[in-house]
C-alpha cells in the first residue's frame, strides 16, 4: 500500500536535462505522432521547433546535392536489378524508396563517423565514397565483402540480422576510451591547448525485422549503460520479407528507446531534409557525450524485398500506391523547382549523370575479377596455421595433378596432330 | 619459480596483460568488485579501473558483439564467459562474426579478440555448469582454441592469447582451478608456442592424449599402467584448434597405439578428429585402432552420477587394455 511512487534512487536525472533532450522527450510521451516532417509530399517546407534550424543551415547547393544522390542511387538500383536478371549477379537488394532515409542520414555523417550498415544501404555508401562497383562483389559472389572499411569508415555489409548493432556499441565504446587516452596523454605532454581528434560517432543501420533480434535489445542496454556516442538508425519500411512491422512490435519502434532511457525518435524516412536534419541532431549529441539517440524512418520499401521475391503474394498494390504519392525524389524535385533552386538543365544533368553510373557499374561488374580460392586460405587466420597451411599444400598438389593431366593432354593431342600431318604427307 | 594455481596464474597473466598493454581490456559479467564467480578476475579493478575491467550487463552477445566492435577499434578485449553452458547466447556472435570477419574483410580487418569460458564437469554443480562445447567452435575456422592444464600454461597461454591477432577462446579447466604449480614468471620456456602439445611423459606402449582437466587423470592412470610394467606416453593437447598432429603421430610411430581422453562426448569430438587424422597420417605403425575413451551421448548428467560420465583413471586402464589386446 503505498509503495507504488517510492523515489528510485539509483537514477539521476540530471542526466537529461539539455533542452533539445527535453523537447526529444516530450516527442516520446505521444503515441505513434507526431513524425519529425520538414517537407511534404505535395513539395512544401513546414516547420519543426527543434529541428527547422537544421534545414534553414542547408545551401541550395547542399538540396541540389542531396537530390542528385538519391537520383543516382535509384538509378544504380535499377542497374542492379537489370544486371541480376542477367544473371550477372546472384542475388540483389533494391533500395527504391529508401532513397531519402539514407541519403539523408548519410550525409548528415562526418567523415571521423564510423558506420556499420545491414545489406540495404547502398544509399549511404555513396555518401561515404565507397565504389559502388566493389559494393556489388558480394552480390556477384566474388567476396564476403569487397572494398576496405578503413577507407571510407563505412564498415562491411552484415547478412545475420542485427548481428552489427553490439559492433556499432562496442565501437563506440572504443571511441570513449580512445578521447580519454588521448586527453590523458595530452595532459602528460603538456599539449592540453593543441587541437584535438575531431570527435567521432557512429551509427548503425538496422530493418524493422531486425529490431526483433536479441541483439538489438543487448545493443541498446550497452549503449545506454555506458553512454555510448551510437545512433541507432531504423529503416521501419514496413516489412521484413512478408511480415509486417506489427508482428514486429506493438508501438511506434522509436518509442522503444525510452524504456532503454535515451531520446528515440520517428521521422518521415521520405523526407530527406526531416532525415538529416534528425540525424545531425542525435550524430552532433553523441560526438558531443550525451549518449545514444534511437531513429526510425518511417519509410516503405517500393519493390521486392530482394530479386528472389515476390510481394504480391503478401502486400495489395493499393498500399505500394499510397506510398509511392509519398515518393523522396519526387517532393524534394516538386519543392527545387517551386523555390527555384533548380531548373530543368539540373535535372537533366543528373539524368545523365546517373546513366553514366549505371554504365560504369554495368561495365565494371563484367570486370569483377573472380578470386583465387589461395586468397581464403591466406585469410582465414591472421597468423600461420598448420592445418591451413597442410591443406593448401594438399590442395596445390592435387590440382598441380590436373596441370600435368592438361599437359599430358596437350602433348598427346600435338602429337595426334603430328601423326595426321605425317599421315597426310606420306 | 613461485607456486601457485592455476586460477592465480590466469589472474597474473591478466594483470601483466593490462599493465603492460594499454589497449587491452576485460570485459564479463561480475568481473569487477567480485572478482569473477571463480575470482579469477580478482583486485584487477581496483589495480586498473572501470573502464579496463568492465562490469558488462548480463548478456553474451553484448558482450562478444561489443567487445569486436571494440576490437575493430583497436583495443584487445578478454571476454569472461561465466560458465560453458551460457556461452550459447552469444555463439551466434563467435561462430558468424568472430571467427570471419578477417576472412571476409578480405584481410583487411583483424579481430584480435580473447574469449575465456570455464569449461567441464567434476565439481558437483547443476546443470549447464559443467559442459564441454569445445568440439562446436573447433569445427569453425578462424577461431583458435586453447585449453592450459598447469598454473605455468594458464600464466603464459593468457597472454599469449592477448597477443595472437586471431581470436582466441580460452577454454580454462574450471574442477582445477585450485590446483597448484610452479609457475616461472621469467619466461614462458617450454610453453613459447601456445599452440604445440607438450610431451609430459614418455613411454613405449601406447600413447594417450588428452588435454585440460583431465591431463592429471592420464598422468596418474599412466603411472597405474607402470605398476603393470607397461609404458605409456602421455601427451597435453594444449591447442584443439590448430591441434599439433606432428607430436600425436611421432608418438604414435613410436608406441603404435593411441587412446584419446577428453569429457565431451565422443560422438563428433575432437578424439574423432584425432583418430581419422591419426589413421590417414601414421595407419602403418598403429597396432590397434585408436581408442576413444569420453562423455556419453547425452546432456550432461546431474551432478550425483557424474562420477559415472566423467573419464576417469579406471576407464583410461580400461581403453589400454583393449588397445594393447590387438
Ligand atoms: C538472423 C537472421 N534470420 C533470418 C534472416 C533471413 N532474412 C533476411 S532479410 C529478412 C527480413 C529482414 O527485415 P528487416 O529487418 O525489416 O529489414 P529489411 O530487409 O526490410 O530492410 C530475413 C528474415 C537473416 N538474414 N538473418
Amino acid at each position: 500500500m503505498g509503495a507504488t511512487h517510492l523515489p528510485a534512487t539509483e537514477f539521476d536525472g540530471t542526466d537529461l536535462d539539455d533542452q533539445l533532450e527535453a523537447e526529444a522527450e516530450a516527442r516520446l510521451g505521444a503515441p505513434a505522432e507526431p513524425m519529425v516532417q520538414l517537407l511534404g509530399p505535395d513539395g512544401t517546407l513546414g516547420s519543426d521547433p527543434v529541428f527547422s534550424k537544421y534545414a534553414e543551415r542547408l545551401d541550395p547547393g547542399t538540396l541540389r546535392g542531396f537530390y542528385a544522390d538519391m537520383s543516382k542511387i535509384r538509378r544504380f538500383d535499377v542497374e542492379a536489378t537489370a544486371l541480376q536478371r542477367q544473371g550477372q549477379l546472384a542475388l540483389w537488394v533494391p533500395l527504391t524508396g529508401q532513397e531519402a532515409a539514407q541519403i539523408g542520414s548519410g550525409r548528415a555523417s562526418q567523415p571521423q563517423d564510423y558506420i556499420f550498415p545491414t545489406y540495404r544501404e547502398h544509399g549511404v555508401a555513396l555518401t561515404r565514397n565507397v565504389d559502388l562497383a566493389e559494393l556489388l562483389r558480394q552480390f556477384r559472389g566474388v567476396s564476403n565483402g569487397g572494398w576496405n572499411p578503413k577507407d571510407t569508415n563505412f564498415h562491411l555489409y552484415t547478412l545475420v540480422l542485427a548481428a552489427q548493432t553490439p559492433h556499432a556499441v562496442g565501437y563506440a565504446m572504443g571511441i570513449q576510451r580512445d578521447q580519454k587516452l588521448a586527453a590523458a596523454t595530452a595532459v602528460g605532454s603538456g599539449e592540453a591547448g593543441q587541437a584535438a581528434e575531431p570527435k567521432a560517432a557512429v551509427m548503425v543501420y538496422f530493418g524493422d525485422g531486425a529490431s526483433s533480434e536479441g541483439d538489438v535489445h543487448e545493443s541498446m542496454v550497452f549503449a545506454s549503460s555506458y553512454r555510448a556516442p551510437v545512433v541507432f538508425f531504423c529503416q521501419n519500411n514496413h516489412w521484413a520479407i512478408s511480415v509486417p512491422t506489427s508482428v514486429q512490435t506493438r508501438i511506434p519502434l522509436a518509442n522503444r528507446a525510452k524504456g532503454y532511457g535515451f531520446p528515440g525518435i520517428r521521422v518521415d524516412g521520405n523526407d530527406v531534409i526531416a532525415v538529416h536534419a534528425v540525424t545531425e541532431w542525435a550524430l552532433e549529441r553523441a560526438r558531443e557525450g550525451h549518449g545514444p539517440v534511437l531513429i526510425e524512418a518511417f519509410t516503405y520499401r517500393v519493390g521486392a524485398h530482394t530479386t528472389a521475391d515476390d510481394p504480391t503474394k503478401y502486400r495489395g498494390s493499393e498500399e505500394e500506391g499510397v506510398w509511392r504519392a509519398k515518393d523522396p525524389l519526387d517532393r524534394l524535385e516538386k519543392y527545387l523547382r517551386a523555390e527555384g533552386l533548380a531548373d530543368d538543365a539540373f535535372f537533366d544533368q543528373v539524368r545523365a549523370d546517373g546513366d553514366e553510373l549505371a554504365a560504369y557499374v554495368r561495365k565494371t561488374t563484367h570486370d569483377l575479377e573472380t578470386p583465387d580460392i589461395r586468397t581464403a586460405f591466406a585469410n582465414t587466420y591472421v597468423e600461420a596455421h598448420p592445418l591451413v597451411a597442410e591443406e593448401l599444400a594438399w590442395f596445390e598438389e592435387y590440382s598441380a595433378g590436373f596441370a600435368d593431366e592438361a599437359e599430358a593432354d596437350q602433348t598427346e593431342a600435338d602429337q595426334t596432330k603430328v601423326d595426321q600431318t605425317d599421315g597426310m604427307a606420306r | 619459480m613461485t607456486t601457485m594455481t592455476i586460477a592465480k596464474a590466469i589472474n597474473e597473466g591478466l594483470r601483466a596483460t593490462l599493465a603492460n598493454n594499454p589497449r587491452s581490456l576485460l570485459m564479463g559479467e561480475d568481473i569487477g568488485a567480485l572478482g569473477g564467480v571463480y575470482r579469477v578476475t580478482d583486485g584487477l579493478i581496483g589495480e586498473f579501473g572501470a573502464d579496463r575491467v568492465v562490469d558488462t550487463p548480463l548478456a553474451e552477445s553484448g558482450i562478444i558483439g561489443t567487445a569486436i566492435g571494440l576490437s575493430l577499434r583497436g583495443f584487445q578485449p578478454v571476454c569472461e564467459i561465466q560458465f560453458d553452458g551460457f556461452v550459447f547466447p552469444g555463439f551466434n556472435q563467435i561462430t558468424t562474426q568472430l571467427a570471419k570477419m578477417h576472412s571476409r574483410s578480405n584481410g583487411n580487418l583483424t579481430v584480435p579478440v580473447v574469449v575465456r569460458i570455464p569449461y567441464g564437469g567434476g565439481i558437483g554443480s547443476i546443470e549447464h555448469h559443467s559442459e564441454s562445447p569445445e568440439a562446436l567452435f573447433a569445427h569453425t575456422a578462424g577461431l583458435r582454441i586453447i585449453t592450459p592444464s598447469n598454473p605455468h600454461d594458464a600464466y603464459w597461454m593468457i597472454q599469449q592469447a592477448v597477443e595472437c591477432q586471431d581470436p582466441v577462446i580460452v577454454f580454462e579447466p574450471k574442477r582445477r582451478y585450485w590446483l597448484k604449480g610452479e609457475v616461472d614468471t621469467e619466461a614462458p620456456g617450454a610453453s613459447a608456442d601456445p599452440f604445440k602439445a607438450h610431451v609430459l611423459r614418455e613411454g613405449i606402449d601406447a600413447t594417450v592424449v588428452v588435454y585440460g582437466p583431465l591431463v592429471p587423470v592420464a598422468l596418474a592412470a599412466a603411472e597405474a599402467a607402470a605398476e603393470d610394467g607397461r609404458s605409456v606416453e602421455v601427451i597435453d593437447l594444449r591447442s584443439i584448434s590448430p591441434i599439433d598432429f606432428d607430436t600425436v603421430t611421432d608418438s604414435v610411430r613410436k608406441t603404435g597405439r593411441l587412446i584419446v581422453a577428453h569429457e565431451a562426448p565422443t560422438f563428433g569430438g575432437i578424439g574423432g578428429e584425432i583418430a581419422a587424422r591419426v589413421s590417414e597420417r601414421a595407419f602403418h605403425s598403429l597396432e590397434a585402432p585408436v581408442i576413444r575413451v569420453g562423455g556419453f551421448h547425452m546432456p550432461y548428467p546431474v551432478a550425483k552420477v557424474e562420477e559415472d560420465y566423467l573419464p576417469d583413471i579406471d576407464r583410461i586402464l580400461e581403453a589400454l587394455d583393449r588397445a594393447l589386446a590387438y
